[in-house]
């Protein structure tokens, strides 16, 4: 097998020139970006780019105008409503704004998913799976409270508990560290380290906090007028002299 | 600019709410009904009114009796206060005041929920958790006040009609069995039933307008206040018109 094929085969997520416009504003164009299997990469861009644009046309809650998605294989703009579902069984997702059910406790909460895409799964599975996702979040004693007891970071921890029930090859990070303090910022960084490690998951993650870049990616898309503006480590992209990347860099 | 042209607003939002509406027709049609939300938002609607319209019932039949007696003695009909006061709380108050409550108390809650569900991404989580978020939410809710305004209107009926028997009692003496007597010779199910049928439409009115509104939600959740508001606003005015259009149709069909 020649390298190039591997390094297909690798790939999970392949977006090409997707174009996406609300109306005259013209959120992306022609964008193209890949991601492989077990790697973290960040997207960058200010705000408004259109960085959850992004990740919500992969998702399929977003119709692109044009251009391909292909995620594990499939094209998500072909596909019908049922596949679109079992697809989104691969691809777990962490809202920007957590988007806990708030008439729902922690556990109604990650059992949601379960419940919805698996529905045949056993009550003692179940609730394995909630114990397993909540300890992996460092969270187990808030099983049985309500998203508006619980603090903005424990909040994105139980998001992220909910992204991760369903086991997914995918995950999508939507600035998991936004409006957190320093050191609960780092923490979530760190778990999203520990899921890549320990769960071999590829993700996206969308961020414009330069100390998420550096702790998590493994590699850096500028997101800047609608287009990958500057692709590269974060180590190459600190040094480079682009203007709209140095002005990521610049800031710490 | 054309955007902020009044006329074509107003064209444009009746035409989503059309669209709103057509959708969940479709929904119906594909069939897959979520019970258990079904069953918790009945529950939800009747433990939100419930007192409201026993109370407001229950004056209404006591404030009409009262007001009628001046104008039924000086014709020297007292007698006939019960059916008189009977048909028409029976057809129009009772109806109408119980579906202005639910437009209050229930076309602003669902307002308001749906609204900051959108605005907090719940109902993009939903659909990433493989649930049509329209046949969850929608769907069930419409249902439901379709299902509970026709039954808090029959509850409201007997408190009212209560209410005016204690209203007769006030100025003459009648007993229960001779009023109850007295209200089944003139009311007949041609006054109940178009009443009831009227308050299904106001229900379905009532839901589908409270989730258009939360589903259309804008500008985060200062737009949430916007959605419960125009909500409210909204169905009280589309109950008026259902029952000025039964009202009419009623009349056509000659049910009187
Ligand atoms: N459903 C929509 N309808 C119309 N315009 C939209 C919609 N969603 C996003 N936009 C517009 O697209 C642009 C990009 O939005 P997006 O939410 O992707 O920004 P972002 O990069 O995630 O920013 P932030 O960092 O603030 O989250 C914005 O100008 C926004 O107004
Ligand atoms: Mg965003």
């Amino acid at each position: 097998m020649s390298r190039s094929e591997e390094n297909q085969q690798d790939v999970v997520i392949q977006v090409t020139e997707l174009c996406k416009s609300f109306g005259d504003l013209h959120v992306l164009r022609d964008f193209t970006m890949d991601l492989r299997a077990g790697e973290n990469v960040v997207v960058l861009g200010r705000s408004g780019s259109g960085k959850s644009v992004l990740i919500k046309c992969i998702i399929g809650l977003l119709k692109a105008d044009s251009g391909s998605i292909r995620v594990l294989e499939k094209e998500v703009l072909e596909l019908d409503q049922h596949t679109l579902d079992a697809l989104r069984v691969e691809v777990g997702f962490l809202f920007q704004s957590n988007a806990l059910y708030d008439s729902m406790t922690v556990r109604e909460n990650l059992e949601f998913p379960l419940r919805r895409h698996m529905a045949g799964i056993s009550a003692e599975n179940r609730d394995e799976r909630v114990r397993q996702a909540l300890e992996d979040v460092g969270l187990g004693h808030t099983v049985d409270m309500m998203p508006e007891e619980l603090s903005g970071g424990m909040k994105k921890r139980i998001a992220l508990a909910r992204a991760l029930i369903l086991q997914p090859k995918i995950i999508l990070y939507d600035e998991p560290t936004t409006g957190l303090d320093p050191i609960t910022a780092r923490e979530i960084n760190e778990l999203i380290l520990q899921v890549q490690d320990r769960y071999h998951t590829a993700s996206i993650i969308i961020s414009h906090d330069m100390h998420c870049v550096r702790q998590t990616a493994n590699r850096v898309i500028v997101l800047h007028e609608g287009r990958a503006h500057a692709v590269g480590t974060s180590a190459e992209l600190s040094i480079s002299s682009d203007p709209v990347v140095n002005s990521f860099f610049s800031e710490v | 600019m054309i955007k902020s042209n009044p006329v074509r607003a107003l064209l444009e939002e009746t035409a989503d709410l059309f669209l709103f509406f057509l959708r969940f027709f479709q929904e119906i049609k594909r069939g897959k009904m979520e019970w258990a939300e079904w069953i918790n938002q009945c529950f939800y609607i009747g433990n939100r009114t419930l007192l409201l319209v026993i109370t407001t019932g229950f004056i209404m039949g006591l404030v009409i009796t009262i007001q009628s007696h001046p104008s039924m003695a000086a014709f020297g009909a007292e007698s006939w206060l019960p059916s008189v006061v009977s048909v028409s709380l029976v057809r129009e108050i009772v109806p109408v005041i119980t579906a202005l409550i639910c437009a209050g108390k229930i076309g602003s809650g669902i307002g308001a929920e749906i609204g900051s569900m959108k605005v907090t991404e719940q109902i993009d989580a939903m659909e990433v958790s493989g649930t049509n978020p329209y046949n969850y939410l929608v769907v069930t809710r419409v249902l439901a006040a379709m299902f509970m305004v026709p039954l808090l209107v029959v509850f409201g009926d007997a408190i009212a009609l209560y209410g005016a028997f204690l209203g007769v009692n006030m100025k003459q003496s009648v007993t229960f069995s001779l009023y109850t007597h007295q209200i089944f010779m003139k009311l007949t199910y041609s006054d109940v039933i178009p009443s009831i049928l009227k308050s299904f439409f106001f229900g379905f009115a009532i839901g589908i307008i409270g989730c258009f509104k939360g589903f259309a939600t804008r500008n985060g959740t200062q737009g949430v206040g916007a959605a419960a508001n125009s909500a409210v606003v909204m169905a009280t005015f589309v109950v008026f018109i259902i029952d000025l259009v039964a009202a009419q149709l009623s009349d056509i069909f000659s049910i009187t």
